[in-house]
This record gives structure tokens, sequence and C-alpha cells, in this order.
């Protein structure tokens, strides 16, 4: 989901991030996001030997973008088009009774499944990690992968899961007071990361 | 969306589209190896059916199970009712076995009302048809139906639909439901009947009436078919079978006038021969069957709605947890990206 405004254990950031109190400082700007997704291509031609049976599944929102763009240079260095699809992770959620009900998006499974393949879960923030969770028990319903591994744009560590990246962006070491916001343009009209400051204090055990 | 769906009426259109997209989503996982969602594990569902029903009660059950809700099925025969138990001391029953959801079917129109507004029970109640009152869900898989057959993608309304129900209008609460969520949802609905099977203010309906089908049929976009409900019936409200048939039932002739787009609905059970001939009932234009497999869609996302999410801290009908954050548990000040 939206993990770029997520909190740990669902903590909400988005709301008060909309009002930051010091202006949100950029730390990825457009030329750096699309030099790091080329990197991140070129990393799975490498680990995937050819990349011949990658399946790239975004997770919405943001994620969804991610993963096509990721497609769309894999296609450029290996000659072939790679499947691209979404996967919402909403019913797998953990803290779905923490809020009122959430509209769901929606999951998009290439038209070969994910069968024996090697998934590539794309993800824009990695933070908890308990999205990422929810992926792999969503992916476990509808298929058998060869194997799963996991690119975000952004790791800002926290992690309360034992879930890591295969493919890392960039690295954010951050405090849980500060925001991470992944801004693109299919969503946003630009493309940037920006680091701001929570207006409000955690509250207590986040 | 509120915590109870009592009547079409209440849904706002902001509601009913997220139903449907919502639905157009549990539609997939039909379609998937594992037709099984985690959404709903650990909470109850109860079925309360004091009328019989085969497709709207194993429509709900099976939506519960495929949510991973517990269902428990009650229906009138063979329960306590048939000594004498009133809806009352059924509902607190029903409270004290922890139900987070009671589908309710009844014979009398307001009993699912009675249910939600009473404080006998805590959960949600969903009504599954009540008297002649109203059958939200099945507006609901209705709208669903037409949205998917007219090549409307998710997100859109019914805007300038035409829509036309035929039949027994008087005891259809299909149509009452279908009549305020199409027009909600932008169409515009005609009911077609006798006018003895006409209720009384219907012109305060959102609704046009007419007595001739014929006139309506080249420019409906749906025909939506009623059955005549013998079993509510107390006296005689057309001359016979046959003439109700010749004047107001589909029949091949009928259906080649309709535009080549438009299509048959009917909610089922299906009188061949009365309302609708073999002929129509039979034909690919007709979405009967389509209509069973969207019901359970439907039902799917109205489960998930109203029982995903935080428990509103108030229990009352009017109570709107999408309006009142304060009730969920963790902090809530969070903007919903996708609502």
């Amino acid at each position: 989901m939206d993990s770029s405004s997520e909190g740990a254990a669902g903590v909400p950031v988005d709301g008060s991030a909309a009002v930051p109190t010091p202006p949100a400082r950029p730390v990825l700007e457009a030329p750096d996001i699309a030099r790091v997704l080329t990197r991140i291509a070129h990393e799975i031609v490498e680990r995937a030997k050819g990349a011949d049976d990658v399946v790239l599944l975004g997770v919405p929102t943001r994620g969804v973008h991610l993963a096509q763009r990721l497609a769309a240079k894999l296609q450029e260095i290996t000659g072939h088009p790679v499947p691209v699809g979404s996967l919402d992770i909403t019913m797998y959620r953990d803290d779905l009774r923490m809020r009122p009900a959430r509209a769901l998006a929606r999951t998009e499974i290439p038209g070969d499944g994910i069968e024996g393949r090697l998934v590539v879960l794309v993800d824009d923030v990695l933070f908890s990690g308990r999205t990422i969770r929810a992926a792999l028990d969503a992916l476990g319903d509808i298929g058998r992968p060869r194997a799963v591994q996991l690119a975000v744009l952004v790791d800002r560590g926290h992690r309360e899961l034992p879930i890591r990246a295969d493919y890392v962006g960039k690295n954010l070491p951050t405090s849980l007071r500060e925001t991470v916001r992944v801004r693109l343009t299919e969503e946003d009209g630009r493309d940037g990361v920006l680091l701001g400051q929570r207006a409000t204090a955690p509250t207590a055990e986040q | 969306m509120k915590r109870h769906l009592i009547s079409a009426a209440d849904l706002s259109r902001d509601d009913a589209v997220l139903i449907l997209d919502t639905a157009e989503e549990m539609g997939r996982v039909a379609d998937r190896p594992i037709k099984k969602l985690p959404t709903l594990r650990g909470r109850t569902v109860v079925n309360l059916f004091f009328e019989d029903s085969t497709r709207t009660r194993i429509s709900f059950e099976a939506a519960a199970k495929r949510l991973s809700a517990d269902v428990i099925n009650f229906s009138a025969k063979g329960s306590s009712v048939s000594k004498g138990e009133s809806l009352k001391d059924t509902a607190l029953t029903l409270e004290a076995m922890g139900a987070d959801a009671v589908v309710i079917r009844h014979h009398d129109s307001g009993a699912p009302h009675r249910l939600a507004t009473s404080g006998w029970i805590g959960g949600s109640v969903v009504n599954a048809g009540d008297g002649t009152h109203e059958h939200p869900t099945q507006a609901l898989l209705d709208a669903f139906t037409l949205r998917r057959r007219l090549g409307d993608g998710p997100g859109t309304d019914l805007a300038g639909r035409r829509v036309t129900i035929v039949g027994d209008i008087l005891h259809s609460r299909v149509a009452r439901s279908n009549v305020h969520l199409l027009s909600t949802l932008g169409a515009e609905v005609t009911l077609v009947a006798p006018p003895t099977l006409v209720p009384v203010r219907t012109e305060q309906w959102p609704c046009e009436v007419s007595y001739d089908l014929d006139a309506q049929l080249a420019k409906s976009d749906a025909v939506m078919m009623l059955r005549v409900q013998r079993e509510r019936m107390n006296a005689a409200y057309f001359p016979t079978e046959r003439e109700y048939a010749r004047r107001y039932g589909l029949n091949g002739q009928r259906m080649a006038r309709m535009p080549e787009h438009s299509v048959v609905m009917h909610p089922g059970p299906m009188n061949r021969g009365m309302e609708i001939t073999a002929e129509v009932a039979d034909s690919p234009r007709c979405t009967a069957v389509e209509q069973v497999t969207n019901g359970v869609s439907i039902r799917m996302a109205v489960l998930y709605l109203l029982l995903s999410g935080a428990e509103p801290a108030v229990t009352d009908t009017s109570e709107n947890p999408a309006a009142a954050p304060a009730a969920a548990p963790g902090p809530a000040t969070r903007t919903e990206e996708n609502a």
C-alpha cells in the first residue's frame, strides 16, 4: 500500500506530513530516481541471470508505477518484455481492525501467472516490513513462485519483522519522528523523495 | 458506509460506487486457485432467515466463508421460533453468542430496522429482504451486473442509463431497492405494471410509472422482469395468468424490439411462461445466472466494508465509521489515500 506514508505498526503520518513543521527536504530528485531504477534493473538481470522468468509485482499505489518503470528498463536491457502486474495487500493487512474499512486497490496478475516464476515485489518505501509480510501472504494464495525477491526505492529502517530487501534504491537512516514521502509523476505530478518531520511527536510505543 | 445496510436509500452515490468497485476486486478472487481471503478471520456472521430463500442465503454464506468469517445459519423452521420465540429473544440469543453481523431475512417489513435500532444487538445488521420493503444487496448486484454488461468500468455510475422494471411492483422489495439505488447512481427508472400492482405513492418515488410495456422497450438499456408473487397475493390483481403474460410478459418478439446492447434481468426465481418465456430466459441477453455469480461478489464487498474496519465506538444506526475516526482505537488522523 502507501507505505511511504505509513508509520511503524500502522502509525498514521500522512495527514500530519501534509502540514510539515519544518519544510520537507528532498533526498532524491527525479534524475536520482531514474538512475537508481536503472541500477536495480541491472542488478535484477545480473542476479536472475537474464531475467527470463521474472515477474514484477508492484504494491499499490506507488509500487505499481515503480514496477512498470522497472519493467520498461528490464525490457531495454534484456530485449524481451517482462510481465508486470500489481498485488493489492489490503485484505491481508494485520491492522485492518484498527481503522475504518479501506477501499481496495487492483490486483492484476500477468496472464502466465506466477507459478514457478521469480517474483520481484516492488514497493516505494520499506519500513516496518508489515506490508511485505502481507504481500507474501497474498502471494501464497495466488500461486507458488520459484522464489520471491523484494525491490524498494527507499529503505528507511525500523523493521518490525525479519524482512529485508534484495534491491534497495537508497538506504535512508531515519528517526521515527521523520516521515518519508515518495512522489511519482504518474501519481503526484512529479518525481521526488522527501524527508520531513512529523508535526506531532509519535505517541508512545510505536 | 454506515454500520448497517437496511435500505438502498441509505446509500449515497459514493457509497454505492465504493461497494461496486470493491465487488469488482472481490470477483477476481473467484478466478484464483485459492478462493479465500483471510480478511474476516475470527468474525462471526449469522444468517437469520425467517423466510425461505435459496439464492440469497447461500450467496451470503459463500461470501462470508470466502472472507474466512465463521458462519452460523439460522432458519425459522426447526428453531425455537416455531415454539413462539420473539424476534427480540432470538436477537438476544445471537448477541449472547457474539455475532459480529446479522444477515436477516424476514417476512415482515421493518424487521431489520427494528433489529438495528432496538439496541438488542451490537453487531452490524444487513437486510437480506424484509417483507415487501427492501432488498438492498439485490439492488447492488443488479447495479453491478448492469455496470459490467453495459461496459462501464470501475469508478463509474449508471448516469443516463434507462432501466425498466416490469411486473409485480406492489409486492416487490427488489423493485423498491432498485428504484432507490439505480436513481442514486444516476439511472432513469421506469416502472411498468398493471395498475393494480403499482403501489400507492409511487409519484413520490424517484421514477416514472407506465402501464404500457411495449412503449418502453425500444428505449431501455435494461429490462428487469419481476416474479408475480402469488404467495403474497390475497386478492385478484389481474384477470388471468394468460392475460398477464400477454400484456406484461417478455417474449422473443418483445425482446427483439429492445436495443442491441440492452439486457434482460431477473432476480429469480423465474416463472417461465408467466413473466418471461423460456426463449428469453435462455438467451444470452438474460443475465439471471450472472446476477447470482455477482451476488457473491457484492455480498463479500458489503460484509468487508461493514466488518473489516475498526469497531465503531457508539452502537447507533447513524454511526458512520468513516466520518468518526475518533472511534478507532489507533491514532486515526491519517487521510485515507484510497478511500
